[in-house]
């Protein structure tokens, strides 16, 4: 198979997790709502993935219980943050905190364990085209859906009246209230919307993209999301093809070693990250630019009867 | 029958008693006058109507039903509308947008701007459905929201100090609206402390003094005196005017330019102007034309102008910090207190750091006690009611805390006092001591510069006026020889002289 | 139902007392989890509560754990007062355990002969300067580019981590060590002197209490730090006195990593005495959880550092005991800081049991009290 190709199948697949990510937290921060807890959520829907993909023998079930543990670990945060409206910077790191700590809790009996499935995926038909068929047409389901979810959201933020109401919401809270809005239940749809996609991710590593279960197996990828959402200004598309972006450079490392080149392995390793850091450096230097799509309620505490 | 009846509505609050068994009746097209001073209640009660505040007694009729309004969602189903002080719209958004987010229901963003156009026309508001919001000017925005309020087709709108963003000759077209919407048989309640605007437009009015009802009457048969009599149940109080006597430049911007800071800003073009010690002029301007740029390049929040642009008794100040400012004698109030003035979870003492630099000792050792005393002195010298200098800025109502924060400023002795909307929120009481305080200032030497948006006060206590417009700065006037009107024109920008071209109509 | 008001003032005792509650309910939390898996949960507290203090030694141990909390906790209590969300410690740590073991092994290797009171001041201080170097990159980033300092601090974190796996894989490598990760034991004129015999308590302790004071003087009595804290609680009015936020941004930053990479140092040449990946057991994020229990003060800090450090010896001892997983100390931290951000908010508002008139209950706030605002 073409080399490239490969390099680029493997680039949508690494990518996949940190779309799914990055247009859940996409969704919470268009509503106001800044949730650093993606680490944690992450972690936490991969081993509940995991462990019931192993127990129930079907990938779909592994998925759902990420979605749903996703979905768990979002609503307490968004009970504390929206409703008792504690700050959402502190609470979203405890949420990651805590879900490191119980991930790894409760992943202690899967480590090392296999998962019984492992099916390979292509799309009937164009998977025989040249070159395009191994580049895209192999790859999960997951992979296409966050390609439609992110022309989904576009569509849902920009061209619908619920995303309108949405876009408010995150924008100017108080006013949004006088106009008879639901600010909190709104805020609560977002989080907890996010919170099933950073979960859906979650699950995607653990059964999917690795697929196995360690202690710390996101590896920073839910930060990573939360950097997403800031260097797409808020805007789909470019959340997915900043997901490919940094997919394409963790794949990087492996193309570096497996060319022989003499950097030792923990250098490579390094690359996402330090790639983040340039990439972020980059983006927030015009304030202007930020300015102009940014939430601008973004991580801000809402009272009602303010 | 009422189309609105308050029967003894009754509000607490931690510290105060907002509404005390208030009764209000408000016949069916009738334009009726809610009156009294900053603090009197007045927003509650409203909050109250329209639903986004629960009273903790009393009784609302509408049409001679009882109703429960528990949010603005249910005053809206009811037919109740508002426009607010502070408007609900989103800046990043279209006005058409705007409106829609207001009104939901089933009509279509699309079918809405048909409407706005079609309700604009009706009522001769000029508004455009498709710009962003954030291209207007304040005054075009409070017409995005009066359209949004006319097209749920109310019985009752509530309008909260409409004229307060306006300029006077824009005031007269906004009365034409509000005489043709109750013609039609609309009720219209009117917040305000201003007493000539009453008088011109209402046909009732409720006054409020301290949570409690003094009087209903008919304002076109009331004089002035009268109505200020119920409103703070004495004769307004009367300042001592000496003649200035102004000496030596001790402010000057000198062609002023600076462009804006960020999207929405506004750029200061060519700015002159001079602050002579001993005189108070004021600057007057409908908000959102520049007075904030304007502030923080002579405060020195903004340093990015050319240097020699901003002179202190001669020396240029433009590339100089607010701490350099101080020291040189230059003070600045600005208008937001609590967060700005003041930080709020600290105590007056510690405010008092903000700008003085007295109580810091050697290598940066505080001097509690000196804090302390200082604190005191202050408020002990501008009757600030606090329980002392450990009090917290936020304990204090804004009245108090404004005259702490202007205390601070003046107990530092500057050579020049900058005063951002010094009395705006402020009660009657604390206003005038505020403004004999400024004026005290001005007769002892000082340099004094007030920016309001306040007509009346800046008529009252300038020495000299001048107008900001769209970034550019009118000639100075003598405040005698001005008048409303001419100061009203020159805030559209109507002013000859170079400024002239370019400034174009403004409301 | 229940529903929260905004009080008038916010609690003075609450802020005591919602700590206090926070653990209460932790430990009713944890009691409840040893008994889902099976044990007495008395005895499971106990581990976690009574036996780090059973003996002198354990005792010392709850000391020697809580050294470094302490001083990163202090060093992240400047930046969060200052509104500059340092959440990479753990990395500035690291580049401290780092240049600080780098020197001590140079020492080593070389065999350097040099008094003890020359060295330990040196290797410490080479601590510090890493990591003051490495958060400055933070500060940097956030100076010139704007880059958030949270998401950027983190990453560096493991571009950290990376960097001690390589050093201690390669070129730092023992290499009579039989190819285990990890450098040369230093030489004991770079360690730092024994506190208590028999123990692996430090001096380390005395210097932690001795900064716990300064501190305290540094935030609440200096010119310095009151400066910094303004720009965190209101920066608007931080910038009408004319504080500048940049001066605001680096002394926070480098304070912060200063003191990370110092409690680094620490361990490396104190009950380390040699680099290995396992330098760090996420000290630089128990720090920030010590730093939030204590309040961001630095005596709150003292006694939240004895705390956590007793969960982390208690889930050592739970392991070693009981047989519980020591992933259990990562949970209950995490629940405990959770539970303290929920407590917290009895500060600031007061529950209200209502009967359920209707589906909407708002809280009415003191809207009438417009002590300032914008207009």
């Amino acid at each position: 198979m073409n080399e490239v190709a490969l390099l680029i199948a493997a680039t949508i697949a690494s990518g996949t997790p940190l779309a799914l990510a990055g247009l859940g937290l996409l969704l919470n921060e268009k509503a106001g709502v800044v949730n650093l807890g993606a680490e944690g959520m992450m972690l936490v829907a991969a081993i509940a993935g995991f462990a019931a993909a192993y127990h129930g023998g079907s990938q779909w079930i592994g998925f759902s219980a990420g979605a749903l543990a996703g979905v768990a670990m979002a609503a307490v945060f968004g009970w504390l943050v929206i409703w008792l409206n504690t700050n959402q910077y502190a609470t979203g790191l405890a949420l990651s905190l805590f879900g490191t700590g119980l991930s790894a809790f409760v992943g202690i009996g899967y480590v090392g364990k296999k998962l019984a499935e492992r099916s390979t995926f292509e799309v009937p038909g164009l998977v025989h085209l040249p070159f395009l068929g191994d580049a895209v047409f192999r790859q999960h389901p997951l992979a296409y859906f966050a390609m439609a979810l992110a022309l989904g959201i576009a569509w849902f933020l920009y061209r619908s009246p619920a995303g309108l109401i949405l876009r408010s919401v995150g924008e100017a809270p108080e006013s949004a209230h006088a106009l008879g809005i639901e600010v909190r239940g709104i805020r609560l749809a977002a989080v907890l919307a996010g919170g099933a996609l950073c979960g859906l991710a979650g699950a995607f590593l653990s059964l999917v993209y690795a697929p196995l279960w360690v202690e710390g197996l996101v590896s920073g990828r839910g930060w990573i999301a939360l950097a997403l959402t800031t260097f797409a200004t808020w805007r789909p598309a470019r959340v997915l093809a900043g997901a490919y972006l940094f997919g394409g450079v963790t794949m990087l490392q492996f193309q570096l070693q497996s060319e022989g080149v003499q950097i030792a392995s923990q250098l490579l390793t390094m690359l996402p990250y330090l790639a983040t850091v340039a990439v972020l450096a980059l983006i927030s230097r015009n304030p202007a630019w930020i300015r102009i799509n940014m939430p601008g309620a973004l991580g801000k505490p809402f009272h009602p009867g303010a | 029958m009422h189309r609105l009846e308050l029967i003894g509505i009754s509000k607490q609050y931690p510290a105060v008693q907002a509404n005390d068994r208030v009764d209000l009746r408000v016949a069916p097209g009738e334009i009726h006058a809610v009156l009294g001073e900053n603090g009197a209640g007045k927003s509650t009660l409203m909050k109250i109507i329209y639903g986004a505040v629960r009273p903790d007694a009393g009784e609302m009729f509408l049409n001679g039903e009882r109703v429960r309004v528990r949010s603005p969602h249910d005053a809206r189903a009811h037919g109740v509308a508002m426009v607010f002080q502070h408007f609900s719209l989103f800046d990043t958004m279209t006005v058409a947008e705007n409106v829609w987010l207001g009104l939901r229901g089933s009509r279509s963003p699309a079918d809405v701007a048909a409407a706005i156009r079609a309700k604009a026309r009706e009522y001769g508001l000029d508004v455009d459905p498709v710009r962003p919001v954030h291209t207007l000017s304040v005054g075009e925005r409070q017409r995005v929201e009066v359209v949004r309020a006319l097209l749920t087709d109310p019985q009752l709108l509530i309008l909260d100090e409409p004229t307060s963003v306006l300029t006077p000759q824009a005031v007269e077209p906004l009365f034409a609206t509000l005489r043709k919407l109750a013609e039609r048989g609309c009720s219209i309640l009117y917040i305000s402390h201003k007493l000539d605007e009453i008088r011109a437009l209402c046909t009732a009015c409720t006054v409020l003094r301290a949570g409690r009802v003094t009087g209903v009457v008919d304002p076109r048969v009331e004089s002035a005196a009268s109505l200020s009599r119920l409103m703070i149940g004495a004769e307004p109080p009367q300042l001592t005017h000496r003649a200035p006597r102004p000496g030596t430049e001790a402010l000057v911007a000198d062609r002023l330019i600076l462009p804006r800071r960020d999207r929405f800003g506004i750029d200061l073009e060519a700015i002159d102007l001079v602050v002579h010690t001993g005189e108070i002029v004021g600057v007057a301007g409908v908000s959102g034309n520049g007075q904030q740029e304007l502030l923080a390049a002579l405060a020195g929040e903004d340093t990015r102008a050319p240097p020699a642009s901003i002179r202190l008794f001669g020396r240029t100040i433009g590339a100089a910090g607010p701490r350099t400012r101080r020291r040189l004698g230059l003070h600045f109030v600005p208008e937001e207190r609590l967060g700005r003035g003041a930080v709020p979870p600290l105590s007056l003492a510690h405010n008092l750091l903000l700008t003085r630099r007295e109580p810091i000792g050697r290598a940066g050792w505080l001097l509690q006690g000196l804090l302390r005393s200082m604190a005191q002195t202050i408020i002990a010298r501008f009757n600030v009611k606090a329980s002392g200098p450990r009090a917290t800025a936020r304990s204090l109502s804004g009245g108090n805390l404004q005259k702490y924060i202007m205390g601070r400023e003046i107990d530092a002795r500057p050579k020049v006092l900058i005063a951002a909307q010094p009395t705006w929120g402020v009660d009657i009481g604390a206003t005038a001591q505020i403004r004999a305080e400024l004026l005290a200032l001005r007769d002892a030497g000082c340099a004094v510069l007030v920016v309001s948006e306040e007509l009346d006060e800046l008529f009252e206590i300038a020495d000299r006026l001048v107008v900001i417009a769209k970034g550019r700065l009118s000639p100075a006037v003598a405040t005698q020889a001005a008048t409303r009107e001419q100061i009203g024109q020159w805030m559209s920008g109507l002013w000859n002289g170079p400024a002239a071209e370019g400034a174009g109509a403004l409301v | 139902m229940l529903s929260f008001e905004v009080r008038a003032q916010p609690s003075v005792a609450m802020s005591f007392a919602s700590p206090l509650l926070a653990l209460a309910l932790t430990v009713a939390i944890a009691a409840l989890l040893f008994r889902l898996l099976g044990r007495d949960p008395v005895s499971g507290l106990g581990v976690f509560f009574v036996e780090p203090f059973a003996t002198r030694y354990s005792i010392a141990e709850v000391a020697l754990k809580a050294t470094p909390l302490i001083l990163c906790a202090l060093g992240l209590a400047v930046c969060y007062r200052a509104n500059v969300w340092n959440i990479g410690a753990e990395g500035q740590f690291l580049l401290g355990a780092i240049c600080a073991g780098g020197v001590a092994l140079w020492v080593t290797t070389a065999g350097i002969e040099a008094p003890r009171g020359v060295l330990v001041p040196v290797v410490l201080l080479a601590g510090i300067a890493g990591g003051m170097a490495w958060a400055a990159i933070t500060a940097l980033l956030r100076d010139w580019c704007n880059a958030n300092e949270i998401l950027v601090s983190l990453m560096l974190v493991y571009v950290a981590q990376q960097l001690l796996n390589y050093l201690v894989f390669g070129p730092w490598k023992d290499p009579l060590g039989f190819n285990f990760p990890q450098t040369k034991t230093f030489v004991a004129a770079t360690l730092l002197p024994n506190l208590l015999p028999q123990s692996r308590l430090h001096i380390g302790l005395v210097l932690a209490l001795a900064l716990v004071a300064i501190f305290w003087a540094f935030l609440f009595r200096f010119w310095g730090g009151y400066q910094l804290q303004i720009g965190g609680l209101a920066p608007a009015a931080a910038r009408y006195a004319g504080f500048s936020a940049r001066a605001a941004l680096w002394g926070a930053m480098l304070i912060s990593g200063g003191m990370a990479g110092l409690a680094g140092a620490m361990e490396a040449v104190g009950p380390l005495r040699q680099l290995t990946p396992y330098v760090s057991t996420g000290y630089g994020f128990t720090a920030i959880i010590v730093c939030f229990v204590g309040r961001l003060h630095p005596f709150g800090i003292v006694f939240s550092g004895v705390l956590l450090s007793m969960f982390l010896i208690g889930g050592e001892l739970g392991q070693s005991r009981l047989g519980l997983p020591n992933a259990l100390t990562g949970v209950f931290q995490g629940l405990l800081l959770f539970l303290l951000l929920a407590c917290d908010t009895l500060i600031d508002y007061r529950p209200r049991w209502r009967r359920l008139v209707s589906a909407r209950d708002e809280p009415a706030t003191p809207a009438q009290l417009p002590a300032g605002g914008a207009p």
